[in-house]
């Protein structure tokens, strides 16, 4: 496990190098790609300036708001789908193949809904994000061991009891899983939202940058969310390991 | 008296009203979406004496597990009367165990919060429950485990923590749905060593349901003999084993004898299964 950690590090290290080199030795112009080195300049600026922080605030509470919606919303439509069959045969063909479709070209429709706002931009993200906690509950609920609710009936548990102490539980793994993808979309939904249809946000500030050829904030920009965004998916993952270890059959 | 232990019966006695009994029941499963059914089971008739170990043998799809459901109380008779302690079988009735063949544990709890549990459930006091774990965690071998969960435990570890589950409950009938059917041989015969030690210590009336033969022959009381679906008790046989024995008993050329007897009626039925399965011998 440790040498993994450090193969994948010393592959990110070595990218890192070689992007640097090529930097230097003039083989990627500037106007395309900033060393690393800058970029990591530019960060530490934007950091310490506080220009962006607004920026940064705001999407990271897009963000939360996504994530809260779409892991509670999608855990009640995940319930309630698993418990109606006549549902179930309804929507699982859509839910199968709903990420087959662009979710972004329903922007137009949420700006009328909303207006231009964090509003339309939540509910892209939520519409991206969504689906991902209902089929990962449905999956969790459908993966229940049969022999764990026959020992819920032999201890008598009721209904209510059984759901809580036993289906949940045993259930977890799945919708962490389902949390983890939530998280990820809507990261992704609200900064791509971001770009088309706000007037702020680290999105747009990236979008901004981009547009008046201010590439070494843009990268910054751009390197503060890769970080960001892998800080909060290893943090997920670890959390997910140890479940997944702990409840391992 | 342990703190496993329900008051004393003393020995087996045929005299004494049975633990639980069935009265002509039997069992038929419609198909999904179709008036056809399957007879699982019966129409079968039987008491189990108080305090015994009987074991169930029988072909597979005979309705073994059937059997067992409608006894827990999990799945109603079609036709007949199942009844415990003298009082009709409607829903799971108090006093009832059951382990089943799969891994019961809940992954997500220790050892000691899985044994636990039931006791939670039922209200009892800290104290006793503290002391009920404290006892069956010892007993079935398992106090180095206590802290560990499921996942970090063997096979047969994690199908003893189920057993300390359902004994730490005190139940006065104790369901076994081939418990150690995942178990290689040794094992199998250490678990039983257990069990037996477990069913003197409680005075319990255990029925266990197994595919082994040397199994049901070591351990039961009396072994019954179940016929190619649907299920009848083809043979009941009383072992005669003294209730000390434990796994040295397979040396004695009379288990020989046992387990041959039992194969005996059991062999047509085997073929039976066999040849509507279409793998009978040529």
């Amino acid at each position: 496990m440790r040498y993994r950690a450090l193969v994948t590090l010393a592959v990110v290290l070595a990218c890192v190098l070689a992007l640097e080199l090529a930097c230097a030795l003039g083989w990627v112009a500037r106007t395309v790609i900033i060393p690393p080195s800058e970029m990591v300049g530019s960060l530490r600026d934007i950091l310490w300036s506080g220009e962006f922080n607004r920026a940064i605030a705001l999407t990271l509470t897009n963000v939360m708001i996504s994530v809260v919606i779409s892991i509670a919303a999608g855990f009640v439509l995940g319930v309630a789908i698993h418990a109606s069959d006549f549902l179930r045969r309804a929507v699982e063909p859509y839910l199968a193949s709903y990420y087959a479709v662009p979710t972004f070209i329903f922007y137009p429709v949420f700006i009328v809904l909303f207006g231009v706002n964090s509003a339309a931009i939540i509910a892209i993200a939520v519409l991206l994000s969504i689906v991902a906690m209902i089929t990962a509950t449905m999956n969790g609920l459908d993966r229940i061991p049969t022999v764990l609710l026959r020992t819920a009936k032999i201890m008598r548990l009721s209904p209510v009891k059984t759901a809580l102490m036993i289906q949940l539980p045993a259930a977890a793994p799945y919708f962490f899983t389902g949390a983890r993808l939530s998280v990820a979309y809507s990261f992704i939904g609200v900064i791509a939202s971001e770009f088309i249809l706000s007037g702020d946000g680290l999105g747009y500030a990236i979008a901004y940058a981009y547009n008046n050829f201010e590439n070494r904030q843009m990268y910054g920009l751009m390197l503060l969310i890769v970080i960001a965004v892998t800080l909060v998916n290893m943090t997920l993952d670890r959390l997910d390991r140890r479940l997944q270890s702990r409840l391992r059959r | 008296m342990t703190v496993l232990a329900m008051a004393s019966r003393g020995a087996p006695k045929a005299a004494e009203p049975p633990a639980a009994s069935l009265k002509g029941v039997t069992r038929h499963y419609r198909f999904p979406g179709g008036a056809k059914t399957l007879h699982a089971l019966g129409p079968i008739d039987l008491d189990l004496r108080q305090g015994e170990f009987f074991s169930v043998v029988g072909p597979s799809g005979c309705g073994k597990s059937t059997l067992l459901d409608v006894l827990a109380g999990l799945n109603p008779p079609s036709e007949g009367t199942a009844s415990f302690e003298g009082k009709p079988i409607t829903g799971v009735p108090d006093g009832i165990g059951v382990v089943f063949q799969e891994d019961a544990s809940f992954p997500w709890l220790t050892v000691e919060a899985n044994v636990a549990f039931g006791l939670k459930r039922a209200g009892i006091d800290q104290a006793e429950i503290d002391r009920r774990v404290d006892y069956a965690v010892g007993f079935m071998g398992l106090r180095d485990f206590r802290q560990s969960y499921p996942a970090q435990l063997s096979g047969g570890m994690r199908q003893r923590v189920c057993i300390a589950r359902t004994l730490v409950l005190q139940p006065r009938l104790i369901l076994l749905d081939e418990p150690f059917g995942a178990l290689d041989q040794q094992t199998r015969l250490i678990m039983g060593d257990e069990l037996l030690r477990l069913w003197r210590e409680t005075r319990a009336t255990v029925l266990l349901i197994t595919h082994s033969l040397d199994e049901a022959a070591m351990l039961a009381d009396r072994v019954g003999v179940m016929s190619a679906r649907p299920g009848l008790f083809i043979d009941v046989i009383e072992t005669g084993w003294p209730s000390d024995r434990d796994s040295r008993i397979v040396a004695d050329p009379r288990f020989g004898e046992m387990t041959g007897r039992i194969w005996e009626k059991l062999r047509t039925e085997t073929m039976k299964h066999m040849q509507t399965q279409g793998a009978g011998p040529r």
